[in-house]
């Protein structure tokens, strides 16, 4: 439902008038090959390449990255990407690939990175162009993000990095990688520095990309491997030394708690996509009109519908959480709604998915390669891939300490 | 179906809600609620009703009982977001009044929209205290239950389960006719009117059930408009009954959570330990989504009214639930001293308690949103 328009700024509403005539005209339509839940599932080359093309298209029109400045490849606007996301949901356009980098990569180079890294590296970032990805997470700092290994050495005016990253989405298919490396092993927090490094164009000259595959089957995160690749000192973001408060930049972002909003697009490829139905409470009560339990309607079950609605009312707040974001005045502590947004809905398409377990009974065990899974088997790759977004981006037992420490003020459980 | 962004919450409602946070700082600490309402633990105690209604009368003078009463009645017709922050700031103060009675009477008087009705807003405005008498013995929420009946503008039987009764001056009543479910005020002082006080647990609040002997009763909407005016000022009295237990359920969280901070066990203060600390910080995101539900239901309920129920529903099993959640967290983490009666808590523990079950729990909010978002089931 859209609550657009009531508020809009004179700039705004101009914004959003183009962005809604250039959507009319341009949806990119049903994509020629079926695409995953989400870009950090993104293993077919040709489903790249189509999603490229629609994230390129949208950047041109200046509906990607507008409020970044010109310089850098943006428009140079003001509280415009709100608008444009809002639009783009609206038309149900699919999901941008690049992921990692529109919420993550790009903010925090436009922040920290110096003028010409910055000029050079964010116009393809937005355009999609180039894909980005995120080496933060090693085989031991995981949760406690700080425990870095992979080491940066300084040898003249370059850096050399060895180390090995891991549970690194995009990996495979990215130009660039943010990264987070140990400078001095004397400190935890203070021996950490931040850089920007090639992965596309340094693989076998330092950088090896291995795929993992995930609890579903399939690939779309990698490790990564450093041996003594040589990153030149402008991409380094700020000070050595100062890379915990740049991962800071990175991290708020991450969980929708950054200066710049993300810009995101529907993740809707078409009415006709069949997993477009996935993942809403909405789409389970179509499922449990479908789905029969002890020779009923599951939909007439009351224990059913009690959870059902549960879901539905966990749906309707973490929206009225967003839209209650904007007004600064219901908000006692400004970091309160939006620390908790990768925690609940991470949870709430987690409990989604496993509902969907107990409406559709003997069929869940269907998978996506037998031809009568209900739903072509998506419901159940949906709760496996769900715990990936519980896990990662700080495990949410992590997300609950931080919002009891930052938020509550709770003494720090370390 | 396009909202306001900000829940029609703008400039006047913040001010309403600042003035509001004052006066309760001002007067209402929980200190004071406690030494008012709490003199005699004795479980047996003889039935009482305590408040302040110096404090009331101020009330008011301040013009809140007339703010979602139309300006046509000699109200300020604000939106029902301002009563909703008003009513927040109560919950977060325990504050024992029948302010929350008042606002649910005039909903329903607004929903009449007989001159009669509009007679009695226009007292409303003016501060006079009213509680309706809708609820029959078997506490059904059902708005065609009554066990009260009417016959030619005359009431007999009872109504159980009216909220604030020993405060309120005017009673808005449900009573069946001939021709079906009809509304009436009466004056609670009326000497056909026997006011039966009921021994309750919440300290910030009275209950009665009501007798009336053949009492003549003023008609405000007629038999068979009854029910209908009902059902529209429901999503309204949810909202509002949402947003006390949003306020209360916010106290109960800070007030814990400042004990986490301050007591030391094993060598550390409690919200070290992430069994005090994460059940915590699980209360507040049910009370987050409890209050935007609230404020989005009391926005639907102006500008969208064909989904009001289904917001008021979805915001009164959110804040039921978190109701009762922030409340047991609260006793369980203030462990040995929330187990007594000179800890403050209890206060709020029970008018949770008792909020949380009014005009629905949980269950029974989501047994009839079912019906809403699936249908009837077979």
């Amino acid at each position: 439902m859209s609550e657009a328009g009531k508020t809009d700024s004179p700039e705004q509403a101009e914004f959003r008038a183009h962005c809604r005539d250039w959507l009319s005209k341009n949806h990119p339509g049903t994509p020629p090959v079926s695409l995953p839940q989400s870009a950090l599932a993104l293993t077919d080359d040709d489903a790249l390449v189509w999603l490229q093309k629609w994230q390129k298209s949208a950047y041109d029109a200046g509906l990607i990255g507008c409020d970044y400045s010109k310089d850098c490849g943006g428009q140079g606007l003001t509280n415009c990407q709100a608008i444009a996301n809002e639009e783009m949901t609206r038309a149900k356009t699919p999901f941008l690939p690049n992921i990692i980098g529109l919420g993550m990569g790009a903010p925090t180079v436009y922040f920290h990175a110096q003028d010409e890294v910055k000029q050079k590296l964010l116009p393809r970032l937005l355009s999609g162009e180039d894909i980005w990805c995120q080496g933060f997470s090693e085989p031991g700092a995981g949760s406690d993000l700080a425990n870095q290994q992979t080491f940066a050495e300084k040898k003249g005016d370059s850096w050399v990095i060895n180390g090995h990253k891991v549970w690194t989405s995009l990996a495979h298919y990215a130009s660039w990688m943010i990264m987070l490396c140990r400078t001095s092993k004397e400190d935890k927090y203070n021996g950490l520095s931040y850089f920007v490094v090639p992965i596309k164009s340094a693989l076998g000259k330092g950088v090896t990309v291995r795929p993992l595959i995930k609890l579903t089957g399939e690939t779309g995160f990698n490790e990564v491997i450093f041996e003594d690749l040589v990153v030149e000192d402008k991409y380094r973001l700020d000070e050595v030394g100062a890379g915990w408060a740049v991962a800071m930049t990175t991290l708020a972002h991450e969980r929708g708690a950054g200066k710049l909003v993300t810009p995101a697009s529907g993740g809707l490829a078409s009415a006709e996509d069949k997993s477009s139905s996935i993942g809403s409470a909405n789409a389970l009560i179509r499922l449990a009109k479908a789905s029969s339990r002890n020779g009923k309607t599951a939909a007439d079950d009351p224990v059913l519908r009690d959870q059902l609605m549960q879901l539905m009312i966990r749906q309707e707040g973490f929206r009225h959480n967003r839209r209650r974001i904007g007004v600064p005045e219901l908000n006692d502590h400004p970091m309160r709604l939006p620390l908790q947004f990768k925690l609940v809905s991470s949870e709430l398409g987690q409990d989604i998915s496993h509902m969907a377990y107990k409406i559709q009974g003997a069929a869940s065990s269907l998978y996506v390669n037998d031809p009568n899974a209900p739903a072509g088997g998506q419901w159940p790759m949906a709760y496996m891939s769900s715990f990936g977004i519980t896990i990662a981006a700080g495990a949410n037992e992590v997300q609950r300490n931080i919002l009891g420490e930052r938020v509550l003020n709770m003494a720090k459980s370390k | 179906m396009e909202q306001s962004k900000n829940f029609g919450f703008g400039e006047d409602e913040v001010m309403l809600r600042d003035t509001a946070r004052k006066l309760f700082a001002d007067n209402c600490s929980a200190d004071k609620i406690h030494g008012q309402l709490a003199q005699n633990y004795d479980p047996h105690r003889e039935i009482e009703c305590l408040w302040d209604k110096d404090l009331w009368k101020q009330i008011g003078e301040l013009g809140w009982t007339a703010v979602c009463v139309p300006e046509s009645a000699g109200g300020l017709g604000m939106p029902l977001v301002a009563a909703a922050a008003l009513v927040e700031e109560a919950g977060k103060a325990a504050f024992p009044s029948p302010l929350v009675s008042t606002f649910n009477a005039s909903f329903v008087l607004q929903a009449c929209g007989s001159d009669a009705a509009n007679k009695q807003l226009e007292k409303i405005a003016g501060g006079q205290a009213s509680t309706l008498a809708i609820t029959n013995q078997k506490g059904s929420w059902e708005s065609s239950d009554t066990d009260v009946t009417v016959d030619d503008g005359t009431l007999n039987g009872t109504a159980w389960f009216v909220q604030d009764a020993k405060k309120a001056e005017t009673l808005v009543v449900a009573a069946k006719g001939e021709k079906g479910l009809g509304l009436y005020c009466i004056a609670a002082d009326d000497a056909n009117v026997l006011i039966q006080a009921d021994g309750i647990i919440d300290l910030t609040r009275d209950q009665a059930h009501i007798e009336f002997k053949g009492a003549k009763a003023i008609e405000v909407a007629a038999p068979g408009d009854g029910k209908v005016a009902l059902d529209k000022a429901m999503p309204a009295i949810l909202s509002i009954v949402s947003a006390d237990m949003v306020g209360t359920s916010e106290w109960l969280l800070q007030t814990t959570v400042e004990y986490a901070n301050t007591r030391v066990q094993f060598d550390r203060q409690l919200g070290f330990f992430q069994a005090v600390k994460h059940p915590l910080v699980n209360v507040m995101l049910d009370l987050d989504r409890a209050k935007s539900l609230t404020y989005h239901a009391a926005c639907t309920f102006d500008e969208e009214p064909d989904g009001a129920e289904l917001a008021a529903r979805m915001a009164k099993s959110a804040a039921s639930d978190v109701a009762a959640f922030s409340a047991s967290r609260a006793i369980q983490f203030h462990g040995g001293i929330g187990f007594t009666w000179e800890c403050y808590v209890h206060i709020f523990f029970k008018r949770n308690m008792h909020n949380h079950i009014l005009y629905g729990d949980g269950n029974y909010q989501r047994m009839k949103l079912a019906d809403i978002l699936i249908g009837q089931a077979a």
